[in-house]
C-alpha cells in the first residue's frame, strides 16, 4: 500500500508532508515521556520488529492474503507517540533504502500508515478500555482498535484520492473499493493484533504500555510482615481531551491546507479531459504529441503559479508549526 | 531483507551523501510538477537518471530488477483506462476513459522516474552514510538514531523471525485462512518480546559503555562546495528541462 511518486498532485503530497513533519516533530517530544532515555534504542528495535511483522502475511481467504500495518499494534505495545516515531523511520528506511514508496510520498505514507493508524487506533483503544479495565478489556480493544484503524486508513486514502489524486475515478468506487476490501483486511488485523498483545500480556505484562494500569503493587513479605510498595505511578490516565483536540487539529489542518490546494486539481484534470475530447474528434488520432504540447504549455502556466503559491504558504504554515513546537521544546 | 547497496567506487559513490540526498528529492519533486502532456520532458528526465546509471557503473539490469518494487501500483494504473470515467476512446476494439489514459500514464511515468532515482541513491550510497548525510542535513538526531538501530538489527530480527517460520513449518504449520492466524498472531507476540528485550540489554550495553543519548560524531563530514555542485546537476537539468519542455 505504498504510495509511489506521482499519484497524487504535489499540493496533496506537499500538505500531507507538512501534516506528517508537523505529527512527528510533536511525537519526538512526546516519545521522551514514553520511553524516557531508552528511546533511541527501543524505538529502533521496535521499528524493526515492525519491519518484520510487516513481512508476515496471513491468509484472508483461499488465494489471497494481507499483511499486517502494525499502527495500531504498535500504538498499544508501545504508546502511540512512540509509534508513529517508529512507523515513520520503518516507511521513511523502506522509501530511502529499499525504493518502496515515493519520495515525494513520504508523507501521504507516513499520514496514512504511521498517523491514522496509531491515532484512531489509540484513541478507540482508549475509549474501550475506559469502560472496564481488566485484562479482557485490553485484549477487545485492541481487537477493535486494529479491526477499526484499517479501513479509517483505506477511508483517508480515499478522501486523499478524491481531493488530489491524479486519476478520474468515480468518488463512489473509490470508497466503495477501498472500504470493503479493508473492512475484511481490517478483520485479519484486528485478530492478529489481539492474540499478539494477548500473547505478550501472558508473557510480560509489563511491556504493553497500553495495559500499565493492569500492574498490581508489589507486596513483599517479610519477617515483619506485609509491605506494600507502591510502583512509581508514572501518572494517572490522562484525560482524552489532548487527544481529542490534537487529532482535530490534524484533521482539520489535514482538511485546510489539502483541500485548499485541491480545488486547482480538478480543474485542470477536466481541462485535459476537454482538451482531449476534443483533439480526438478533430484529428482522428489521440495523441499527437505536437498538437498537445501546445495546450501543455497554455494549461501549464496557471498549474505551475497555483504549485508555487502552494508550496510557499505550505512552506510558511509547516515552518510556523514546527517553529512552535520547538520553542515549547526549548522552554 | 538485503538492501539496495552495490559497493562501489564512482563519482557519484563517492559523492557526498548528504549531496545525493538532496538531488534525489528535488529530481523527484521536479518531476512529479512536471504536466503529464510534456512527453519529451519525461523522456529526457529518464535519459538523465540512464546517464546517472552509467556514470555509477550500476548496471541497468540491476535498476530495471528492482523496478519492481512499483508492480502493485502499475497494475492499478493499468486498470485506470478501464474503469476511468468521462470520454472514451476506442483502441483496437476496446473502449478506454481518455482521462484514465492520461491518468495511468501520468502515475507510471511519475512513479517509475522516483524509484528509479531512489534505486539509484540506495544502490550508491552506504545505509549508514545515507544516515550521517541526513543528520548533516539537520534531520532531528532522535530519528536518525532510530534508524541506525533500526538497520544494524533489522536483519538479526528478521533471522528471528525466519527461525520461527521454520520451526512453525517443521512442525506441519501451512496457514489456509483466518483461522490459522492466531499461531501467527503468536509468533508475532513473541517476536515483539525478544525484539524489546533485544532493546533493554542493547541500551544497558550502552549505558555501560557512556551513551549520554546523543551518538559523538567522529568526524567533520561537511561536503565540499565541489560536491554540492556537482550533486545540483541532477535537480538543476531535470528543472531546466521542466522549464523548456
Amino acid at each position: 500500500m505504498h504510495v509511489p511518486d506521482g499519484f497524487f498532485t504535489a499540493p496533496v503530497a506537499i500538505g500531507a508532508g507538512v501534516v506528517a513533519a508537523a505529527a512527528v516533530a510533536v511525537s519526538l517530544k512526546r516519545a521522551k515521556s514514553e520511553l524516557d532515555d531508552r528511546t533511541a534504542p527501543m524505538a529502533g528495535l521496535v521499528a524493526a520488529f515492525i519491519f518484520a511483522v510487516q513481512m508476515l502475511n496471513f491468509p484472508i481467504a483461499a488465494g489471497t492474503s494481507g499483511h499486517l500495518l502494525g499502527g495500531a499494534l504498535a500504538a498499544i505495545l508501545v504508546g502511540p507517540y512512540t509509534a508513529v516515531l517508529c512507523v515513520s523511520v520503518v516507511l521513511a528506511v523502506q522509501g530511502f533504502f529499499f525504493a518502496d514508496g515515493g519520495l515525494t510520498a513520504l508523507g501521504i505514507n507516513i499520514v496514512l500508515m504511521a498517523i491514522i493508524p496509531s491515532a484512531i487506533g489509540w484513541g478507540i483503544f482508549q475509549l474501550v478500555t475506559r469502560v472496564a479495565r481488566n485484562r479482557a478489556s485490553v485484549i477487545a480493544g485492541s481487537f477493535v482498535a486494529a479491526l477499526i484503524s484499517v479501513p479509517i486508513a483505506a477511508l483517508t486514502f480515499a478522501v486523499l484520492f478524491v481531493l488530489g489524486g491524479t486519476a478520474p475515478i468515480e468518488t463512489g468506487a473509490v470508497f466503495a473499493a477501498m472500504g470493503g476490501v479493508h473492512v475484511l483486511v481490517g478483520i485479519g488485523e484486528g485478530l492478529i493484533t489481539a492474540v499478539t498483545v494477548s500473547s505478550v500480556l501472558a508473557v510480560r505484562p509489563d511491556l504493553v504500555y497500553g495495559a500499565r494500569f493492569l500492574t498490581k503493587p508489589l507486596v513483599l513479605k517479610t519477617a515483619t510482615g506485609e509491605q506494600v510498595v507502591e510502583p512509581a505511578r508514572q501518572e494517572a490516565p490522562k484525560p482524552l481531551r489532548p487527544f481529542l483536540v490534537g487529532s482535530v487539529a490534524v484533521a482539520l489542518v489535514l482538511a485546510g491546507i489539502v483541500s485548499f490546494f485541491a480545488s486547482s486539481s480538478p480543474d485542470g484534470l477536466e481541462r485535459v479531459a476537454e482538451d482531449e475530447g476534443f483533439l480526438g474528434a478533430a484529428t482522428d488520432h489521440a495523441f499527437g504529441g505536437f498538437a498537445l504540447a501546445d495546450y501543455g504549455d497554455v494549461g501549464g502556466i496557471p498549474v505551475g503559479i497555483a504549485g508555487v503559491i502552494g508550496v510557499v504558504i505550505t512552506l510558511l504554515v509547516g515552518g510556523a508549526i514546527l517553529w512552535s513546537v520547538r520553542q515549547k521544546t526549548a522552554a | 531483507m538485503k538492501g539496495l547497496y552495490r559497493p562501489g567506487d564512482s563519482p557519484i559513490h563517492r559523492l557526498a551523501p548528504q549531496c545525493k540526498l538532496v538531488a534525489v528529492v528535488l529530481f523527484a519533486v521536479v518531476v512529479v510538477a512536471t504536466p503529464r502532456e510534456r512527453f519529451w520532458a519525461f523522456f529526457l528526465y529518464a535519459l538523465t537518471l540512464a546517464a546517472v546509471t552509467l556514470l555509477a557503473r550500476v548496471p541497468v539490469g540491476y535498476v530495471l530488477k528492482r523496478l519492481a518494487v512499483e508492480l502493485p501500483f502499475v497494475v492499478f494504473a493499468l486498470a485506470i483506462p478501464f474503469i476511468g470515467v468521462g470520454e472514451r476512446i476506442d483502441v483496437m476494439g476496446v473502449s478506454l476513459s481518455v482521462a484514465g489514459l492520461w491518468a495511468a500514464w501520468n502515475i507510471l511515468a511519475k512513479a517509475t522516474l522516483g524509484v528509479a532515482a531512489s534505486i539509484l541513491l540506495a544502490a550508491t550510497t552506504e545505509p549508514r552514510a545515507l544516515l550521517l548525510g541526513a543528520q548533516r542535513l539537520r534531520v532531528p538526531q532522535l530519528l536518525i538514531q532510530i534508524a541506525t538501530f533500526m538497520l544494524r538489527y533489522l536483519e538479526v530480527i528478521l533471522d528471528e523471525m525466519r527461525r520461527m517460520k521454520v520451526a512453525r513449518e517443521s512442525r506441519g504449520f501451512t496457514p489456509r485462512d483466518l483461522r490459522q492466524a492466531p499461531v501467527l498472531a503468536k509468533s508475532a507476540g513473541a517476536l515483539f518480546i525478544r525484539s524489546y528485550e533485544r532493546g533493554e540489554r542493547v541500551h544497558l550495553a550502552m549505558l555501560s559503555r557512556g551513551y549520554t543519548g546523543t551518538m559523538p560524531t567522529l568526524r567533520d563530514d561537511r561536503a565540499p562546495k565541489a560536491q554540492w555542485a556537482m550533486a545540483a546537476v541532477l535537480p538543476v537539468v531535470a528543472s531546466a528541462v521542466l522549464f523548456v519542455s
